[in-house]
């Protein structure tokens, strides 16, 4: 008999919880690098994430004011937009990016933190995270800070308050996929607040590899946008982090090198 | 006249006006932006009551796709 049900309420169960709010959905995704707005938005909702990320810029002064703009197709009433500090490289940057940040979204608090050191690799730099970290806890922002795999760093960062840890799997938008498991393994043992997987993944089974650690969650966005179909592949991402968490819970078996105990029974074999 | 910059563009102004004068004048009236002026956050509710003055530069920001 189907008992069609099961899953939605298992997700309901177990939601991500960060900052105090549940959230059903653990895959969090990102709204650049789309063909237009109507792509984003059906990707997003194949994706069924709830929380995505937008960036901050300039207006275009003297364009058309008419132009459709992101956030008429994904309102705040129906997600929770994650403004990030993509493309700054000192806290002062960063800092005042989610202050406007704050204003545009009528006081909204929860943001993405990011302090990039080379606009080669896009690598973090990680003092400048965690001291715009500092200031940005200080003047009541909920900090879900972008960081690099090391737990050092991510202990000093849900030190100064930061309410999720983002770790790289590897380079932003490089869809290399989990390079040190271990390490991530590391932050995730020790951290109180969750652990997200942020920038990297390439394909669904670097989602669930990165769920089945133990992340409380995955980010990302060029894995879906730069899809041959980022539709499709928004829901295998969906598919892959409720897999991965699922099979995370449910505990896998030990590894052995060889088992010698078959499946089948070896009595009452024929012959 | 008052000689601003709006984004990194100059640009000229009235004497009188307002940051919400600007707003205005740039078809951006009801859209969801955030400015600041000189490096401070003018908070909505401040916009008519914020003068622009000579030499200030003004930047108009908003959500846009990014990861």
């Amino acid at each position: 008999m189907n008992a069609p049900n099961e899953n939605i309420a298992l997700a309901h169960d177990d939601p991500l919880v960060i900052a105090g709010r549940a959230y059903r959905s653990r895959l969090l995704v990102g709204t650049g690098k789309y063909k237009d707005f109507a792509q984003t938005r059906a990707a997003i909702d194949a994706s069924g994430a709830q929380i995505v990320t937008v960036a901050i810029r300039r207006t275009n002064i003297g364009q058309n004011p008419n132009e459709p703009s992101l956030l008429d197709h994904l309102p705040p009433s129906q997600f929770t937009l994650l403004p990030n500090t993509a493309g700054c490289y000192t806290v002062e940057d960063a800092v005042r990016t989610l202050q406007l940040a704050r204003e545009l979204l009528d006081g909204h608090t929860l943001v993405k933190l990011e302090v990039l050191g080379d606009p080669h690799t896009l690598f973090p730099n990680v003092r400048e995270t965690i001291r715009a970290a500092e200031v940005l806890v200080k003047d009541g922002f909920e900090v879900m800070v972008y960081t690099s795999d090391d737990p050092i760093a991510a202990r000093e960062l849900e030190a100064v308050g930061c309410v999720a840890i983002m770790p790289l799997a590897s380079l932003i938008g490089s869809g290399m996929g989990i390079l040190n498991p271990w390490n991530l393994k590391l932050i995730i043992e020790q951290a109180k607040v969750p652990v997200l997987v942020d920038a990297g993944v390439g394909t669904a089974s670097d989602a669930a590899i990165a769920m089945e650690l133990g992340c409380a969650g995955v980010l990302m966005n060029t894995a879906i946008a730069l899809a041959q179909d980022p539709v499709s592949m928004a829901g295998a991402m969906r598919k892959a982090v409720e897999a991965g968490r699922e099979a995370f819970r449910a505990g896998r078996m030990p590894r052995k090198f060889y088992a010698a105990s078959p499946s089948s029974p070896t009595a009452g074999l024929i012959g | 006249m008052l000689s601003i910059v709006v984004n990194g563009s100059s640009r000229v102004c009235t004497d009188q006006a307002t940051v919400a004068d600007l707003i205005r004048e740039l078809a951006l009236e009801g859209k969801r932006v955030a400015v600041e002026r000189n490096g401070e956050i003018v908070p909505k509710s401040r916009l008519a009551d914020t003068p622009l003055a000579n030499g200030d530069r003004i930047e108009v920001v908003r959500a846009v796709g990014g990861g």
